[in-house]
């Protein structure tokens, strides 16, 4: 019975979804396993940088998969997401931002280096507990995880909905980044929380705990995907999906259509949180360009362009797009908006259910 | 004047049988009661001094021009739409003007819409696992699993809507008559008090309406029903009592005869 379970877990009738998965765990695998047998010099070794640059892309897939949650499965467009990677990175950036302790530049044991420069004299509340990486990690979910419940719990009582909650998960993100751009609020305003020397002990820049935070953040992945088909196979995620197609019909059956809402966007906004936090030791900064709208907007686009209400879908949009983002924006990065844009408008009109949807179709066509 | 001492139908407090607040008392054969109920949209009357009873157990069907205010009906009693003026209670002891959709569903008030609204990405199965009667809250439903019982519970539903064959099918896939019994399976499986049924026969062919109105048939006296019809023939075939709107106000009500005979009835429908 328990073998059968575990079986269930990680295959899926769905076949595309076991080839993600299969080629995420090999991901994960073989890049750490190529890095140890060949030499730095061989073509086969991966450098640093393109472990974090991989890394960077399943903290990505691993954010468009908790938005696709949010709107593949309980249909809020929401386009405030960014905000909860922002949060779980800012939580993330205060920990490794007080590891760094003497090492800055004006050797504060304490304040961080943009708090001497402004002459501040003591550390913040808010930041006290911070150089706990115990206490650092909850923080990581509770911080965008509280901010959805107070958030959802007033729209989503109110019964806001379709384009004036997407607008006001807009506003939400815009008015933190313009407080995060602001020195008083002692978070490094324009330039946010950078220069980090360690995690754990171990030196950030070094090629092992590069490839440790791509790995763990390939698990992370794997195991929100799992975690997410899991909630979606259970009757709470039918009665998500029943929300996105009926929401009134759902009400009238005696569910509180809003503690649905509120479960699966506190539940998503804490995945989102834990991709900003591994995202920001392998990115070595974070700053208030992540609340920036655009941000969030991008990741619909992810979203999109992968296929809603797969999951799968989310982790092939997010990579393919960041990859293709990596090349374009070093070719020619003037043209990346536009080719994006163009990308988005034409999944939109050709492929109303993204590339996972355009592969469940060649396939029904090639079983027909 | 109006003294509660001086009232000859004053009944007091402690006469009364102590009925738990928030528990179902039928004890008075009513299950519904609605009283000088108004409802206005943008200063139009939808729902003028409306005054209606529902026994208990009984197949009620109300008929009544467009715009005579029968679906704003079921939005007052289902807890849709807030009236201006007048009560509406759930037996003798539950308003249910201090409820909402969620609760009032959950004290066993279920509707049917006016279109047919089954989860269209959801097997037939799985609708009728989501309407069943059980702890509504996000996390049980996070943890709820099917026993024989509950598996019983559907399959029973299924065989009196007619619908096991498509137990696995989607939804979406339905006729429209399926979907209508879906729905009515739906509400079957919250176990209700009162059913309201906002049009069940449209849209159905010949057999699919005498199904339909053998179905409702055998679901009186199990369930009080209240069924909205434009379908006169529908409304012959099952109505004990009819009443009748017109412009917000309960016009007649009787036996189908009684009112099809009554003049008043006959210039609503047919005009002057």
């Amino acid at each position: 019975m328990k073998s059968l379970f575990l079986g269930s877990l990680f295959f899926s009738n769905d076949k595309t979804a076991n080839v993600v998965l299969f080629s995420l765990i090999a991901l994960i695998v073989l890049v750490p396993l190529c890095n140890a047998i060949f030499p730095s010099a061989s073509a086969l070794h991966f450098s640093a940088y393109t472990v974090s640059l991989l890394g960077k892309y399943l903290t990505f897939a691993l954010l468009g998969l908790s938005l696709d949650l949010v709107w593949g499965y309980c249909g809020i467009l929401a386009l405030g997401h960014g905000a909860f990677f922002a949060l779980g990175g800012y939580s993330m950036g205060m920990y490794l931002m007080r590891q760094i302790g003497e090492r800055g530049v004006y050797g504060d044991p304490v304040l961080p280096d943009f708090m001497v420069f402004l002459d501040w004299k003591e550390l913040p509340w808010y930041w006290y507990g911070f150089d706990q990486f115990w206490f650092a990690l909850p923080m990581v979910f509770l911080a965008p995880g509280v901010l959805a419940f107070v958030f959802g719990w007033l729209a989503f009582r109110s019964r806001v909905t379709g384009v004036y909650l997407s607008i006001i998960t807009q506003a939400l993100t815009y008015a933190l980044m313009l407080a995060f751009f602001r020195n008083e609020m002692g978070f490094g305003g324009n330039n946010g929380l950078t220069d980090f020397k360690d995690i754990l002990g171990f030196n950030i820049q070094s090629e092992a705990v590069r490839v440790a935070l791509f790995m763990i953040s390939g698990l992370a992945l794997i195991g929100a995907f799992l975690l997410s088909r899991w909630i979606s196979c259970t009757k709470l995620g039918r009665v998500v999906t029943a929300v996105r197609d009926h929401e009134a019909r759902v009400r009238f059956l005696g569910y509180r259509v809003e503690m649905f809402k509120l479960w699966i966007f506190v539940f998503a906004a804490m995945l989102a949180g834990l991709a900003g936090a591994l995202y920001v030791p392998q990115v070595g900064i974070i700053n208030p360009s992540e609340f920036s709208p655009l941000n969030s907007l991008e990741i619909v686009v992810w979203v999109a362009i992968g296929g809603r209400g797969t999951l799968y879908g989310a982790i092939i949009g997010a990579m393919l797009v960041n990859y293709g983002k990596t090349v374009l924006t070093g070719l020619l990065p003037e043209i990346w908006l536009f080719t994006l844009g163009a990308t988005f408008v034409l999944v939109t009109v050709f492929m109303p259910n993204g590339l996972a949807g355009l592969l469940l179709k060649k396939r029904e066509e090639m079983h027909t | 004047m109006n003294k509660p001492l001086m009232d000859r139908y004053k009944t007091f407090d402690f006469v009364r049988k102590p009925v738990k607040p928030g528990e179902l008392d039928v004890s008075h054969k009513t299950i519904l009661y609605l009283e000088d109920v108004s409802v206005s949209f943008d200063g139009f009357k939808a729902l003028n001094n409306l005054s209606l009873y529902i026994d208990n157990g009984e197949l009620r069907c109300l008929i009544g021009p467009n715009g005579a205010g029968k679906t704003t009906l079921m939005d007052v009693i289902t807890g849709k739409t807030k009236p201006d003026s007048g009560s509406v209670f759930f037996g003798q002891t539950i308003d249910l003007l201090e409820m909402d959709e969620p609760a009032i569903a959950q004290a066993g008030i279920c509707r049917k819409f006016q279109k047919p609204s089954v989860f269209e990405n959801l097997s037939v199965f799985e609708n009728l696992e989501l309407a069943m009667k059980a702890d509504k809250g996000a996390w049980p439903a996070l943890f709820a699993r099917l026993n024989g019982e509950h598996r019983d519970r559907i399959e029973e539903v299924l065989t009196t809507i007619g619908l096991t064959e498509h137990s696995a099918q989607q939804a979406g896939i339905l006729s429209h008559g399926q979907k209508q019994w879906l729905e009515i399976g739906m509400l079957l499986m919250q176990e209700p008090k009162v059913m309201l049924v906002d049009e069940p026969v449209a849209g159905m062919t010949h057999q699919e309406i005498d199904r339909t109105a053998e179905l409702l048939l055998s679901l009186q006296g199990k369930h009080s029903i209240v069924v909205v019809e434009h379908d006169m023939e529908f409304v012959r075939s099952i109505a004990r009592k009819v009443t009748v709107l017109h412009e917000g106000s309960v016009l007649t009500e009787g036996t189908m005869d009684e009112v099809q005979n009554d003049p008043r009835v006959i210039q609503v429908y047919l005009g002057d």
